[in-house]
């Protein structure tokens, strides 16, 4: 069963009210979650949302409606009140609106699934979860989490320049997490990541990251962190595990080449960027071992797709390279806009909201090191993972990070366990001063990246690996 | 184009969902449904242009199933006969393959709802002041497009973003212990910067009536603070004497509601709270106020969504801790009756509070102001003027939590802060970063001074609103600033 009849009607409907462009998008998503604290399941609900949304450009305004019924007259009704919506938006109008050119294209994607998630019984999920806390406390743990969540996502796409595209995405991911409290403290440890690890993959994602295995040594470095010396103040040598410097790209680097921020369409919630688009091609934003690219054809991480919503194919590009900026994140509007020539990462995150500019995989090309071997090259430092907490400006510039577990690095050798872990730093400063990058890379899922209004939830990937950076600011306490 | 449906179509669907379990499942099975339409339409500007103008309507179904001890939840936007039992026997098989729920609270009994704007009864007809706007749940594109066109005129040709939005929402409770109850609520807010030579200036209001909100107000106080804020001077990191403005309360009331006085959080001794403690400087009382009042003109659904009726909480009263939230499970781990703030989402995140107002003085019961349209926000005038050297600071950015227990927090300063000399603004200041224990930046003794007008403020993100007035503060720890 297909949905771009309806899709169609709305469009169609659209222009018959007046717009010169509009577009729609049929999503149906089922979604399942589970949580589990401390032997029990806390947690399990399902949810199952189709709907309709229409978007239709009039002169230079924008209209958006959305409607959960999914009938042909309904799609005309929306399709006639997203015109009337951008009619209005005339009343404080800007200048004139106009869309890169875009390939109508036919086409049909599903990302790769080698065991249905949804598939999977319950029962043998809610046996992982129920598992993982238990070992989790059996370790020592005085509260021990555990959670997956599940997206199966079909999407049918059609627009008035001719595109017909359905796709299937099918999302899961899990984690645990181990909660020791003391006087007054309380420090966590998590597997495999803050928040649990997601990809565009099936279940077997979850099988890999063994939550019951690693469960215990959660719960006993959590313990140990609450007797743990606090970590130095002061400017030192950092490395970077793979996990935090997934958020330091997404926060300092991902956010910031998004050019809807770039032209200030977020400069009122989100906030802009530091990026001068004059600048685009000559910026020095990092050091030469610095090279990011936006990748949504990543396999298997949470940013990927086969055509963003405005039915651009996916594509690989360069947004940073060796060192110097080189490209963004656009939709057709904000390129155009911007005297771009390319679209491809615009994205809504379900049917009732606007597709807008959103990360997809972003993240860093791998570098010549090992983490062992920056480890031995470092004679005095801080290894830190695993984020706890993220701040950061409305420019992307100024942030401060803190994480879960770190370690004295002294001598080439990893030392102490540092407890409260925190650095500090402006962004380009910090990426210039990456001395070492490591090649082992993994794609960190991001499932909670919020933007928009009203609020959008993205899912975003971040292939990335331990790094080194010099002369940081660590340990900025209340 | 906030249209509701049919009165009473809410309350229907949710019988419907019920009947539909006791003939798939059996009348022992525990069922709750919430059924909610939600009309949001939101017209959004930058560049001092409508760049984003989106409306949706949906009507969604949730449903929460206990049988033979085990639980479990699903939701569908699907309301046709066959969505609706599709729904059922999904939730249903979920619960036979679920895990043992050992702690199940069990379902609310059947309870009257207290009074309040969006309860039929209530509003125009029973003369409350802060009665439920039907003019409000119906605005259209152009109303929203008229007020962002003043905020944009107002600014005086400085560049502007922000948005204006409308929020109607008609919902339904009911479950197999009986309890059936409805409400409505409309509400409106409009938030909004102008730009200046690298400064910005904010202003934001929420209230229940969009007819109260005037975009040529804020657009003149949002341009008139981005004027101020020009040519800023950078300060070394240090304690600072501070006050805080409406909107940089808001974010404290934010953070005490999601991390402090989390029911759930403190229970498990991950909170910062301590019952019956004088936690807080004696100038300071805390409310939670879901059902609207005269300080509080906004009101929210009257029961959340377990079907318990809200009613006004009083977290903190002056200085003393006095009460932490709870839906049903939160409140059964801890020896206790639910407060009314169950969520979709507060079994597994624990219950938060979401209309706090931190109480004005020194005229408790006062009625909100809109702030003004000078460059210092109304209640924070008399502060500033009785400071002798500290910061003047507007807004609050993108604040995350250090340490949970002590409510250590890092964030940025945003939209306007100023250097303040002898009870004189001397210098724009370029923002900071700080690190700060938010429940010790109030303890006692560290409260200077609480403006005399609270100002009813929509959170950026969700749909939660704060009721904040200006506060003075002895200390506050700047750990950075634009150079790093």
């Amino acid at each position: 069963m297909t949905h771009f009849d309806e899709a169609g009607a709305a469009v169609q409907a659209a222009l018959d009210a007046g717009a010169r462009y509009a577009d729609a998008r049929v999503m149906v998503r089922r979604s399942e979650a589970m949580s589990a604290r401390d032997g029990d399941v806390e947690d399990l609900g399902f949810d199952e949302s189709a709907g309709l949304g229409v978007r239709a450009l009039v002169g230079s305004g924008w209209g958006f409606y959305a409607v959960p019924d999914l009938s042909e007259p309904s799609a005309r009704a929306a399709g006639r009140r997203a015109a009337q919506i951008a009619a209005a938006s005339a009343a404080v109008p800007g200048l004139p609106a106009d869309l890169v050119p875009a390939r109508a294209v036919v086409a049909s994607w599903a990302s790769d699934c080698v065991v249905d998630p949804l598939g999977v019984p319950l029962s043998d999920k809610g046996d992982l979860l129920v598992r993982a806390t238990e070992a989790a406390k059996a370790a020592g743990a005085d509260v021990a989490e555990a959670n997956y969540a599940i997206w199966d996502t079909r999407k049918w796409f059609v627009s008035s320049e001719g595109h017909r595209i359905d796709q299937h995405i099918r999302e899961c991911g899990a984690g645990v997490t181990a909660i020791a409290i003391g006087d007054g403290e309380v420090q966590r440890r998590s597997w495999p990541s803050h928040r649990g690890q997601f990809g565009t993959r099936g279940w077997e994602l979850v099988e890999e990251i063994d939550l019951v295995g690693n469960a215990p040594r959660m719960a006993e470095e959590a313990r140990a962190l609450l007797t743990a010396p606090l970590c130095p103040s002061g400017e030192t040598t950092l490395v970077l595990g793979g996990e935090q410097l997934a958020l330091q790209i997404h926060e300092s680097v991902g956010h910031a080449i998004e050019l809807d921020r770039i032209l200030g369409w977020e400069a009122a919630f989100a906030g802009t960027s530091w990026l001068d688009l004059s600048r685009l091609g000559s910026l020095r934003y990092g050091s030469e071992l610095m090279n990011i690219t936006i990748d949504p054809t990543f396999p298997g991480a949470l940013g990927s797709f086969g055509f963003d919503d405005e039915g651009t194919p996916a594509v690989k590009r360069h947004a940073v390279r060796d060192g110097l900026w080189v490209g963004v994140l656009a939709g057709r509007d904000s390129a155009a806009i911007a005297g771009l020539d390319y679209a491809g990462s615009v994205r809504s995150d379900g049917w009732s909201r606007l597709p807008m500019v959103r990360m997809t995989n972003v993240g860093l090309e791998p570098g010549p090191h090992t983490l062992d071997e920056i480890i031995a090259a470092t004679d005095d430092g801080v290894l830190m993972d695993v984020n706890r907490s993220w701040s950061i400006d409305d420019r992307r510039l100024n942030f401060q990070f803190g994480c879960e577990i770190g370690y004295e690095i002294k001598n080439g050798k990893r030392g102490r366990m540092l407890r409260n872990p925190t650095y500090t730093g402006i962004g380009p400063r910090f990426w210039q001063s990456m001395d070492m990058l490591s090649s082992e890379t993994i794609a960190w899922g991001t499932p909670n990246c919020g933007k928009g209004q009203p609020g959008q939830i993205g899912h975003t990937g971040h292939p990335a690996a331990p790094a080194r950076f010099t002369n940081v600011r660590l340990g900025v306490r209340g | 184009m906030s249209e509701g449906g049919r009165a009473g179509a809410e309350l229907e669907l949710a019988a419907r969902v019920i009947e539909l379990v006791r003939e798939l499942a059996g009348r022992e099975a525990e069922a709750e449904v919430n059924v909610r339409h939600d009309a949001e339409a939101l017209t959004r500007f930058a560049n001092s242009t409508i760049h984003q103008n989106v409306a949706s309507a949906t009507t969604g179904v949730r449903l929460r199933l206990h049988a033979a001890g085990r639980t479990a939840g699903g939701s569908t936007t699907v309301t046709s006969a066959d969505g609706l039992r599709t729904l059922v026997e999904r939730t249903l098989a979920a619960v036979r393959v679920s895990p043992v729920d050992r702690s199940w609270p069990g379902l609310a009994p059947p309870a009257a709802l207290r009074l309040s704007a969006g309860h039929p009864g209530s509003g125009e007809r029973s003369g409350l002041a802060f009665g439920f706007d039907e003019a409000t749940a119906r605005a259209d594109p152009a109303e929203r497009a008229e007020r962002v066109g003043a905020f944009v005129r107002a600014a005086g040709g400085l560049e502007t973003a922000g948005y204006c939005r409308t929020v109607y929402v008609s919902a339904a409770f009911a479950n197999s212990a009986g309890q059936a109850v409805e409400g409505r609520t409309a509400e409106a807010a409009m938030d909004g910067i102008a730009r200046c030579d690298g400064a910005d200036g904010v202003a934001r209001l929420a209230a229940a009536r969009l007819a109260d909100l005037d975009g040529a107000v804020l657009g003149a106080r949002a341009a008139a603070k981005a004027r101020a804020a020009r040519g800023p001077v950078e300060l070394p990191p240090g304690h600072y004497e501070v006050v805080l403005e409406p909107d940089a309360v808001r974010d404290l009331l934010e953070n005490f509601a999601v991390f402090g006085f989390d029911g759930k959080a403190h229970h498990q001794q991950q909170s910062f709270a301590d019952l019956g403690t004088a936690q807080f400087d004696p100038s300071v009382t805390i409310v939670d106020e879901p059902l609207g009042s005269r300080e509080e003109p906004a009101a929210d659904l009257p029961f959340d969504d377990e079907g318990t009726p809200r009613r006004p909480l009083v977290l903190v009263r002056e200085g003393v801790t006095a009460a932490v939230t709870h839906d049903r499970t939160s409140a059964a781990l801890a020896g206790t009756a639910s407060t009314g703030h169950a969520s979709p989402v507060s079994r597994s995140w624990g219950p938060k509070a979401t209309h706090l107002r931190l109480e004005a003085a020194p005229v408790p019961g006062a009625a909100p102001g809109t702030g003004g349209t000078g460059s210092i926000a109304d209640s924070a005038r008399p502060l500033v003027a009785g400071m002798r050297r500290g910061l003047l600071i507007t807004d609050l950015w993108y604040t995350r939590v250090l340490d949970p227990k002590a409510l250590v927090i890092t964030g940025l300063t945003r939209n306007g802060v100023w250097l303040v000399e002898d009870g004189e603004i001397t210098s724009a200041v370029s923002n900071v970063r700080f690190t700060q224990s938010y429940p010790r930046a109030l303890g006692p003794g560290r409260v200077l001074g609480i403006g005399a007008e609270t100002v009813l403020l929509p959170e950026s993100w969700g749909r939660a609103r704060y009721a904040a007035p200006a506060l003075h503060l002895a200390e506050w720890n700047v750990t950075g600033n634009a150079s790093g």
